[in-house]
């Protein structure tokens, strides 16, 4: 606060001899030191509205108790091939999707037809080397957040029921209003099925 | 009018004494002998209907926040076991209360409709019209907030949809939407910060409306004709006429009330909000509330998220621009045929919108026709429809209200509010502009 009264003094001065062309003495019949003093307080005020309406503000973001929600384990072993599971990793729901062969090539050839991806993304960036038949995404579709529902659309991925967007089986966005790919989490292989998501 | 003087006389000495302290009791008589112009027909009840309204949702939300449990465990239950079920009267108060929602739209969308035919947001009622949208905006905010309460699919996936909106926004979505959800996604937090809310906006609509008709006194009531009030005898006072209007309009607007409430309480509802909010599973089909669906649809019709979402924000813009917009010296829409034919089809387009928001987005306008493509396009899709609709939706605002305004000859208006009531013998109404009541 102090610092910010001098700071406030100094640019004060500065805009006064700004103004008058002529240096301020430190005379203490000067009005400017009444200037002074408004400008201090207007600037007091205004710091301590600011001071006061973050807090306010802030509050409103996620607590500790939810950002702790950390990490999550899964046994993938449970999910039959050509099948899914949607799991919830800090309140949000995961697609955990088992692919079949076919659904992987098809995920990988369409890696070269850019022309309709609006976020085009190699399929192998989508999956963890070796582990290609589990896709892992957000199952919140990019656009406003509906769960697409599983194997619908004409890209074999899925079809948000709300507004229509269509993802294929690397859950890359391809028709429809999503601009995005579902968002692929941070997470590790603990074991050949055993993952760490989070 | 502001140069209305009053006519208050304190007869006791009691209320002398308080008229030199506190004179409440002269600001309400100068309230009840307004000047207001003779020829209000029963269009300018709605805002009367629009009090009672408010009144209605403040009382019965008031009663329901004291057995409703914001948690998320607990809302679903508190509402729909314990008010439904248990809570004595427990049905009607929230069959009022989820019921008076939709009436208050109702009657907000006749009120603006009235004002947009008798050209009600032009000078000097910019600042009116423009607290007007105010309240309608804060009211939207309210219903959506409410909507929530309950905690059924419905609730949760449409505070997820419209709060996504904000993630729209580029650099600052991702933290906007954080910020409104106090997590990770919709969730207790967001619950309970929409309760505290929704009990708190009712309260800055009814603050609005104070200055809505502070603003309506200083120039007086506008009315169907457009000319303004020129002389004491174009004038009635307020009560006992317009309390007496405005209250038949309210009784025949209750039994209307009364027969969602009573015979179809559940019709404006939606069967997927009646099971519990599953953050896993969204209803195969979400819709928001009958009285978002235009903006909605207009949401929907734009392939791309941002330009959507500024489009559904741009349709609310016009109508707190349309003062600047409208260029005719005419004020009333009877004097105005041509812009009253464009702003009919306007009424259709808002329809169409309306009903397009209700239908699943790639669905089709008349089923089983497949033969109607322009170039690549299936025009007979929802979408075209919407997109349709929704370009002519601006282009009324910003095309046609300000060019039709200088290029249109309106019909003769007369010299003052009184000559067309006047100028047929009473009780043989011949033609529209004897029957003000029918018209519009
Ligand atoms: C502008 C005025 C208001 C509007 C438009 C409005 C609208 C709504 C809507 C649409 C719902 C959901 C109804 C349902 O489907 O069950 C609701 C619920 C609720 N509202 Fe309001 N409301 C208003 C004022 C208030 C006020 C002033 C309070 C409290 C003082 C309140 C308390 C509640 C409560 C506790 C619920 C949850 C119970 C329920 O769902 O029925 N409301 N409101
Ligand atoms: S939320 Fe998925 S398409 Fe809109």
């Amino acid at each position: 606060m102090v610092r910010g009264l001098y700071r406030a003094r100094i640019s004060f001065k500065v805009a006064d001899s700004l103004a008058h062309s002529a240096p301020v003495a430190d005379g203490s019949a000067d009005p400017s030191r009444r200037d002074f003093i408004h400008i201090a307080a207007a600037a007091a005020t205004l710091g301590g509205v600011a001071a006061v309406a973050w807090p306010l503000i802030d509050e409103l973001n996620p607590a500790a108790d939810t950002l702790a929600l950390a990490s999550l384990e899964y046994d993938v072993s449970k999910v039959a091939l050509g099948q899914q599971v949607t799991i919830s990793w800090r309140k949000q729901p995961v697609f955990i999707r088992h692919r079949t062969p076919a659904e992987i090539a098809k995920a990988k050839a369409d890696d070269h037809v850019t022309a309709d991806m609006k976020d085009p993304e190699p399929d192998a960036n989508r999956v963890k080397a070796g582990h290609e038949e589990w896709l892992i995404v957000l199952a919140s579709c990019t656009h406003l957040g509906c769960v697409p529902v599983f194997a619908q659309g004409d890209y074999g991925g899925w079809l948000c029921p709300c507004h229509g967007s269509q993802y294929d089986t690397s859950a890359r966005i391809r028709k429809g209003p999503a601009p995005k790919n579902l968002e692929v989490p941070e997470y590790a292989f603990l074991s050949d099925t055993k993952v760490k998501i989070g | 009018m502001s140069d209305h003087p009053s006519t208050y006389q304190p007869n006791t000495a009691i209320e002398r004494w308080l008229d030199t302290r506190l004179p409440i009791i002269r600001f309400g008589a100068d309230l009840m002998s307004f000047p207001t112009p003779r020829n209000l027909n029963y269009w300018y009840t709605f805002g009367g209907i629009l009090a009672f309204c408010l009144g209605v949702q403040i009382v019965t939300g008031i009663v329901l926040a004291m057995h409703y449990d914001p948690s998320g465990a607990g809302a679903f239950l508190s509402v729909q076991r314990g008010i439904m079920r248990d809570v004595n009267y427990g049905w009607l108060i929230r069959g009022l209360h989820a019921n008076g929602a939709s009436m208050f739209f109702l009657a907000v969308y006749i009120h603006i409709l009235r004002g947009l035919y008798y050209g009600s947001y032009k000078a000097p009622r910019e600042v009116l019209w423009l607290l007007g949208c105010v309240i309608y905006v804060l009211m939207m905010a309210t219903a959506f907030m409410g909507y929530v309460l309950p905690w059924g699919q419905m609730s949760f996936w449409g505070a997820k949809v419209i709060t996504s909106l904000f993630g729209a926004f580029p650099f600052i979505g991702k933290p906007l939407t954080a910020l409104l959800w106090g997590g990770f996604s919709v969730d207790e937090p967001t619950l309970n910060r929409f309760f505290s809310l929704h009990y708190l906006l009712p309260f800055a609509i009814a603050a609005v409306v104070a200055l809505h008709i502070w603003a309506l006194h200083v120039p007086g009531n506008a009315n169907p004709t457009g000319v303004e009030v020129k002389s004491k005898s174009d004038t009635l006072p307020f009560h006992p006429y317009y309390t007496v209007k405005d209250l038949f309009a309210i009784s025949v607007f209750m039994i209307l009330f009364a027969v969602f409430v009573f015979y179809m309480p559940e019709a404006l509802g939606k069967v997927d909000n009646q099971s519990m909010a599953d953050p896993l599973k969204t209803p195969a089909h979400i819709v928001p509330e009958w009285y978002l669906l235009p903006f909605y649809a207009i949401l929907r019709a734009i392939p791309d998220k941002l330009i959507g979402v500024l489009a559904l924000a741009g349709a609310l813009g016009m109508l707190f621009i349309l003062p600047w917009l409208d260029t005719s010296k005419v004020r009333s829409m009877r004097y105005r045929p041509q812009y009253r034919m464009f702003f009919f089809i306007w009424i259709v387009a808002c329809a169409a919108l309306g009903w397009c928001g209700a239908q699943e987005p790639d669905g089709q306008v008349i089923h089983g026709l497949t033969t109607f493509n322009l170039i690549d396009y299936d025009l007979n899709s929802v979408t075209w429809l919407s997109r349709i609709s929704s370009i002519y939706y601006f282009a009324y605002f910003l095309v046609i209200t300000p060019l039709l305004g200088l290029t249109e000859t309106p019909l003769p208006v007369p010299d003052s509010l009184y000559t067309p009531v006047l100028s047929h013998p009473a009780g043989v109404p011949s033609g529209a502009a004897a029957a003000p009541e029918t018209k519009g």
